[in-house]
């Protein structure tokens, strides 16, 4: 039988079938944090189970973490103790820990890939639903709940049913200014939030297979946005190039038997599929959100669709927006780039790109987030700092930060932010801020103007 | 984990679609390390004014509708996996959700706390909100061995779907933590097989 890139991986890792029921599924990698895995290490606890494999558990601290000061020890009390429970609970379980401060800690989608804990062919869970991110190097990934992080503590599996599979062809070449965000964007405003629940997805097409490893977890790490448990993208010379030589790959030999294997790991051609979108590459243009939800998104030089349904009324009620309204020269005070979404170097290259030789507008608030403890030293190293201070920004410390804003890192309440996160929801970024979700580059722009513009005339 | 077998109660409508699990517990009441006390929280920022006040126009502050079943609009809990959200709802007093579609990352958590998500077609959810705005004491029947939910006033049926071994664990008040635990022998011949024979799974960090 014919076979996609995810029943491979799928069938790779099923330890047994249960007869009407989901599948025992082996997990390789279980990637945790302080929020969702208190509640997980207590019910174990409570029912005296050991942890069965803490070598297959790695543990950041990124979601309450402040961005500023990490070398003191956290003003809120209650996140303090959240951070605390964590380091307590992987020393006495042997779970390895890169807390605040450690040269490893980040964002757990972007601090486990660029060290080579995410590798092709693999299956990938955490308390998260962004865990998709990590799709981009053709593994399984996906986002459980609590419940479920216990289950995996005690076993290092999961009962789960086979999703059906999705595939999104996207060919083509994309026109200047359109970066992997945008693409990702486009393609839930076409299909809407809930097209891929019930579905894996499969990105396929030219316009993948060209992007860079930073612009498929972009990509993946948005799937859950349209509903889909996860993404994926076959692994391939940039897979591959992207992860040998990080510090927890395989080496030498090791690494060569890996990828002879990882090669293997690709849809056998006429596998099927339960659905198939395609769009064309040329039809993408930067896009922003002007709703409550990823899916309400426009191209940055279009206009509110007239139509929507009585919850799209509320949205635009909240956002301030009217049906019909183009967002062009909208008065924009914050701007946030950062989140498991746009955090990684390639994303403040681009940022700094544009942003060179500029300056930051007066009304604008900028908070510019690095992912993880090894993007800021990167930006140091590349000199980005420079060109962001010298445009008027002040670089944070690496978290999650203003995407959901369970730290200091707030928008105020009826303010715009145009932000390079992934989701829009009422509140999201602080109570009653209004989140217009953009890519880094559609950001700076914004950044620089004080006001939405259609920076494409901008780029050389 | 508590037994659900059937449920016959009045309901309250939520009748908002795409409701995401940051509206149903906000970021920042995620700080706490135990389960107790989401329910507090459940719908946080449309449940009060920014004054603190109950906001009289959201249904939980309405008191013509009670009850342990909630009816909500298309696709809800969307977003982020966040298990406190199921917390919350099974915190305040619900012991089932309908709506004519749920988020798959909230649907496994709800059923991994005891909560019923039942899926019903839109044409039936629809049934439902014009009956319990037309009457707020209309009982909706959730029959799970039979999978069946019904307006009780009318006698309308709707069968549902659930995943069977779901269903199981749910009559009996099992979880899958049990389960799992009983399969380690099995899923230790499986690891041997795979790290070692054909290296098809990593084994480097």
């Amino acid at each position: 039988m014919k076979k996609t890139l995810f029943d491979k991986i799928w069938d790779a890792h099923v330890v047994e079938s249960i007869p009407n029921g989901p599948d025992i599924l082996y997990i390789d990698k279980h990637l945790i944090h302080e929020v969702t895995s208190p509640q997980a290490f207590n019910e174990l606890k409570e029912r005296e189970i050991p942890v069965f494999r803490p070598d297959k558990i790695v543990a950041t601290a990124d979601h309450n973490t402040p961005t500023e000061n990490q070398h003191l020890p956290v003003k809120d009390l209650l996140s303090r103790k959240q951070l605390k429970e964590l380091s307590q609970n992987c020393e006495e379980n042997n779970i390895t820990l890169y807390g605040l401060g450690h040269p490893y800690n980040g964002i757990v989608h972007v601090m486990a890939p660029e060290l080579g804990i995410t590798q092709p062919g693999m299956t990938i869970v955490c308390g998260d639903s962004h865990t998709s991110t990590h799709g981009a190097f053709g593994t399984i990934a996906f986002g459980i709940g609590t419940s479920q992080v216990s289950q995996v503590f005690a076993s290092q599996c999961l009962l789960v049913e086979k999703p059906k599979k999705l595939r999104v062809n996207v060919n083509g070449k994309l026109k200047k200014g359109v970066l992997p965000k945008d693409v990702i964007l486009y393609i839930i405003s076409q299909i809407g939030t809930n097209a891929g629940t019930g579905y894996f997805c499969e990105y396929a097409g030219n316009v993948f297979e060209e992007m860079s490893m930073e612009g498929r977890m972009t990509v993946c790490n948005m799937s859950i946005e349209m509903g889909a448990r996860g993404g994926l993208i076959a692994p391939d010379e940039t897979t591959f190039e992207y992860v040998k030589g990080k510090e927890f790959a395989p080496k030498g030999d090791e690494f060569d038997k890996q990828v002879a294997y990882w090669k293997t790991l690709k849809t056998d051609a006429d596998a099927e599929f339960d659905k198939e979108f395609n769009f064309d590459a040329e039809d993408i243009e930067p896009m922003i959100t002007y709703g409550t939800n990823p899916g309400m998104g426009i191209k940055i030089t279009g206009a509110i669709p007239l139509e929507g349904g009585k919850s799209d009324a509320k949205a635009l009620a909240y956002m301030g927006f009217k049906p019909g309204e183009s967002l062009l020269n909208k008065p924009i005070n914050w701007i946030f780039i950062g989140s498991c979404t746009n955090s990684r170097i390639e994303d403040f290259r681009e940022a700094a790109k544009y942003i060179k030789g500029r300056q930051k507008a007066e009304n604008v608030n900028a908070l510019i987030v690095p992912g993880s403890r090894q993007v800021a030293s990167q930006i140091k190293s590349e000199g980005l700092d420079k060109i962001f201070e010298d445009a008027g920004f002040k670089l944070r410390q690496p978290g999650c930060s203003a995407c959901l804003a369970m730290n200091d890192d707030k928008i105020p309440e009826g303010e715009y932010c145009v932000s390079t996160s992934n989701r829009n929801f009422e509140g999201r970024q602080g109570q009653g801020s209004r989140t217009i979700l953009a890519s880094p580059l559609t950001a700076a722009a914004t950044a620089v103007a004080g006001k939405l513009v259609d920076f494409t005339q901008n780029l050389n | 984990m508590e037994k659900f077998i059937t449920l016959k109660d009045t309901v309250v409508p939520l009748d908002s679609e795409n409701v995401d699990t940051d509206q149903i517990i906000p970021a920042r009441f995620l700080k706490a390390t135990d389960k107790a006390g989401f329910g507090d929280n459940l719908f946080r920022d449309w449940r009060y004014n920014k004054d603190g006040s109950e906001n009289k126009d959201f249904v939980l502050n309405d008191p013509t509708y009670s009850g342990s079943i909630l009816v909500a609009g298309n696709n809800f809990g969307c977003g982020s996996s966040r298990e406190h959200a199921a917390w919350a709802i099974k915190g305040f007093g619900f012991k089932a959700v309908i709506s004519s579609y749920f988020a798959d990352i909230f649907k496994g958590n709800a059923l991994n706390n005891g909560v019923l998500p039942v899926q019903v077609s839109p044409e039936f959810l629809q049934k439902i909100f014009v009956a319990v705005t037309k009457d707020p004491s209309e009982k909706i029947k959730i029959d799970l061995e039979n999978q069946e939910v019904e307006l009780t006033g009318s006698g309308e049926k709707e069968h549902f779907d659930i995943d069977p071994y779901k269903k199981t664990c749910l009559m009996n008040g099992y979880d899958d933590i049990d389960f799992l635990v009983s399969k380690l022998d099995v899923i230790r011949k499986f690891e041997k097989k795979h790290s070692g024979k054909d290296k098809k799974l990593e084994k480097t960090y």
